[in-house]
């Protein structure tokens, strides 16, 4: 907070106002006493909980899931929406490697060089993006709907492709930034964090970031003050799709092959992360960091679970009873109604 | 005036939207350092005019200049900005930004990163600047509409533009935050800043503007000094022909008629206290006050729409079950809601369906309803209200705003209420629809309905038998018919003689 002095306003307006920011600041960091609480409680559960490796693990779990939040934080602050990300997940690098491995193993046979496997399938996520953009403006039609399509369309174009087979001789240079490990740390932390930052620093503090709150907050408003909003939104669609091949090319490494639901039912995840982190799902609300404490929770919750030896059945039953119990949290703590 | 420099003119202009033409060959031209009102009814051109005034829309024909100079091409915003600004009906605040942000929306730096407490110590030299006194760190969305349109016009003034447009600034505001307008208004064209204002309320039009230029059926009718038109050519000019002010009808009510509306004891924390009120049958009582007398949040509790904390709600002799607007309906109440975009209708329906909401289960049996009975019930209305229309099927969304207020008449209507609570019912209408609107409600009384009359307009409630007066949550006076302006405003202001 500032410092300096502001302008004498009457004290019986000044107090509540005063108070009111301190709240406001406080709403993106709702889940900090909850990621608090579960670090407690994961310490009791288990002792290997808190230990450096285990935490470790979790971060490197999540670093994929993460950086899909991130992209619908992102185009869920600019008021728009997008499903089909998930599908992108499996889909962009399953096409990116398959362009440069051999027939032999379930390639095209064009045999590309391996080491532009990665560039193809961010490109592949990008034109992904740059579809619904074009879908979504310039055909003026729901968001919502034409990336429930694009989810299916996406998905089932890698399902056609591989004829529905994991692809598992992948090139070595794929394979490394989800494997690798600098400093100490697995090259996927290091790459969800340095993205997670950069997109905090662009959202706070540089006008293009500010636009995505001016357009979701109100586009006919931006629009009026200059700002290109159809341009804007179809960029952030763009740098969505390109988030979340990179997020496949991740959890390909840390896996080690491509199966053929690589990342479906993500989104669910996705989004109840990007919410309970107090980004509104009708946009122009919400901060990066916010979205952040979201995939912390849940990938605490996870992690609690497997070590508490929940069975695997009834974890979907237990993780959608602790969203539903974070956003009760969020929702008191932040005062207002939900959106 | 001394000056004769036209600060902006359109020259010719004509706009066309598909069939229809909004615009045909209209021009205006306004001198430098003049408030000039543009007026019109709904549909006149107005708003056509004002987006390509700001350069948003681009005339089919005709040109614009700026103090003699033709305008900046489309695409150059800033250019556009420096010469115009513009504070629109239609809010263009951010609710969920800071003020600060909002006032440097999109400019917040000139490059590189944002610099936050800069930016916020420019956004309080420019709140000062423009004296509002409006806490630069706080959201927009929690300022009140009054503060939002200030932080509206710092903004658009901001740009260094010499001209400002303000379309329909008045339209939400009460009493005294008008006055504060005005007041600004006033010091703005002292610096020789430049106003085109727009209203439907053309005492406003006297008050603040020194010359007036109206519009109708998209073309420009004439434009002369205020002092030379007086009221009721004004209204001619609108209107295309010579109407007659509202005429109210006499009436002698009926000191034993029925009680059909009551409160008693009602109360509600921070809004109102300990009113009581009778309303009998035939009878059109009013309730006048600033906005912040509590004189709405009375209406919308005894049509339920809030609950009250203390006593009773009694229409038509049953004591309805308070916060709970069907049982308000079953007891035979019939109402028209303060913000008929949100409570009035549903705009993709058709006129028919809107109209016929709280009777579907008298138009046909077992939860069925009938098109043709529901046609048949729309039909009767448009032809009662005098609802300009394609016919019963048009949706409501496709109605101007006096024929929209219509339809939401219509439903209030429908049932052949016997208590009638209408609040604001002639806001953002023009003459003639304002005029059909206080028929209906004359028309409801005459059929032996009560009503309640809410309204910041003097105008409306000249219709009432009596007119209830609150200040600060309370009933201060009733004022029987034949109250002076004066009467009612002193009271209305908490002035007691």
């Amino acid at each position: 907070m500032t410092t300096t002095k502001t302008p004498p306003t009457p004290p019986a307006v000044a107090a509540p106002q005063g108070r009111r920011i301190q709240l406001g600041r406080f709403r993106d960091l709702t889940l900090v006493p909850v990621i608090v609480v579960l670090l407690i409680a994961g310490s009791f559960v288990d002792p290997v909980f808190l230990t450096m490796g285990n935490l470790t693990n979790v971060l490197q779990q999540q670093s994929a899931l993460a950086l899909v939040v991130l992209a619908e934080a992102l185009i869920l602050i600019a008021g728009k929406f997008d499903l089909s990300l998930e599908s992108t997940v499996g889909m962009a690098p399953a096409v990116g490697v398959m362009l440069v491995i051999p027939v032999a193993a379930g390639g095209f046979g064009l045999e590309l060089p391996g080491i532009l496997a990665i560039p193809l399938c961010l490109l592949v996520g990008g034109l992904v993006g740059a579809f619904n953009g074009f879908l979504i403006m310039r055909f003026q039609l729901s968001a919502f709907i034409v990336t429930l399509a694009m989810m299916i369309v996406v998905h089932g174009l890698q399902l056609g492709l591989t004829q529905g087979k994991s692809l598992f001789e992948l090139p070595e240079s794929f394979l490394y930034l989800g494997s690798a490990t600098w400093l100490g740390l697995p090259a996927a932390i290091w790459i969800t964090g340095a993205l997670f930052a950069a997109a905090i620093v662009a959202l706070g503090y540089f006008r293009v970031g500010r636009s995505l709150y001016a357009i979701g907050g109100n586009a006919d408003a931006a629009r009026a003050a200059g700002i290109r909003v159809e341009r804007v939104l179809w960029v952030v669609f763009i740098i969505g799709g390109v988030i979340a091949a990179l997020a496949g090319v991740l959890e390909t490494g840390r896996l080690g092959g491509i199966s053929a639901n690589q990342g479906v039912g993500w989104i669910f995840m996705a989004f109840a992360a990007a919410v309970i982190g107090g980004v509104s799902m009708d946009g122009g609300k919400g901060t990066i960091l916010g979205a952040l404490t979201g995939v912390l929770v849940i990938g605490l919750v996870e992690n609690i679970l497997t070590l508490k030896g929940v069975p695997g059945e009834w974890k979907q039953l237990v993780y959608g009873a602790i969203i539903l119990i974070a956003l009760m949290i969020s929702r008191l703590a932040g005062g207002k109604a939900q959106d | 005036m001394t000056s004769s420099v036209k600060a902006v003119e359109a020259l010719g202009i004509t706009k066309r939207f598909g069939p229809t033409t909004a615009l045909n060959g209209a021009g205006i031209a306004i001198t430098e350092g003049e408030t000039h009102a543009l007026v019109g009814r709904n549909g006149a051109g107005k708003s056509t005019l004002v987006s390509i005034l700001t350069g948003l829309q681009r005339p089919d024909e005709g040109e614009v200049r700026f103090g003699g100079q033709p305008a900046p091409p489309l695409a150059d915003r800033d250019a556009w900005r420096q010469r115009v600004a513009c504070v629109y009906q239609k809010s263009t605040i951010i609710p969920s930004l800071t003020v600060a942000e909002n006032l440097f929306l999109n400019r917040q730096t000139e490059r590189g990163a944002i610099n936050w407490r800069a930016m916020r110590t420019r956004a309080r030299q420019l709140l000062e600047q423009y004296g509002v006194d409006v806490d630069a760190t706080i959201l927009a969305g929690d300022l009140d509409v009054e503060q939002r349109q200030l932080l509206e016009i710092a903004r658009a003034l901001s740009f260094g533009a010499r001209f400002i447009i303000l379309d329909e600034p008045t339209a939400q505001l009460d009493g005294p935050a008008i006055q504060r307008l005005f007041d600004r208004m006033r010091a703005l064209r002292e610096q020789g800043v430049t106003m085109m204002f727009i209203s439907h309320h053309l005492e406003e039009v006297y008050e603040v503007c020194q010359s007036v230029s109206v519009f109708r059926d998209a073309r420009h009718i004439l434009t002369t000094p205020v002092g030379d038109l007086p009221h009721s050519e004004l209204v001619d000019a609108m209107t295309g022909e010579v109407t007659a002010a509202y005429e109210y009808r006499s009436r002698t009510a009926d000191a034993s008629a029925p009680v059909v509306l009551a409160a008693e004891g009602l109360g509600l924390e921070g809004r109102y206290e300990n009113v009581d009120l009778t309303v009998r049958a035939g009878e059109i009582v009013g309730l006048a006050g600033s906005g912040s007398s509590g004189k709405v949040s009375l209406a919308e509790t005894l049509v339920g729409l809030r609950k009250a904390g203390t006593g009773t709600v009694t229409v038509n002799g049953t004591v309805v079950k308070q916060g709970d607007v069907p049982s308000a309906l079953a007891a035979g109440l019939g109402f028209v809601p303060q913000d008929r975009h949100h409570e009035g209708f549903v705009p993709l329906l058709s006129i028919a369906e809107n109209a016929t909401i709280p009777i579907a289960r008298k138009l046909g049996r077992f939860g069925t309803i009938s098109p043709s009975r529901r046609r048949e019930r729309g039909t009767q209305m448009i032809e009662r209200l005098d609802i300009k229309t394609t016919g019963p099927d048009q949706p409501v969304a496709d109605l101007s705003g006096g024929n929209a207020q219509k339809v939401v008449f219509a439903r209030a209507l429908a049932d052949d209420p016997r208590a009638l609570v209408v609040i604001n019912p002639t806001a953002g209408v023009d003459v003639k629809a304002k005029h059909s609107l206080l028929g209906a409600v004359e028309d409801a009384a005459d059929r032996g309905a009560g009503a309640v009359l809410v309204s910041d307009e003097l105008d409306d409630l000249r219709i009432c038998d009596r007119v209830l007066v609150m200040f600060h949550g309370k009933i201060v006076k009733d004022v029987p018919r034949g109250w002076t302006d004066t009467e009612l405003v002193t009271a209305m202001e908490g002035i007691h003689h």
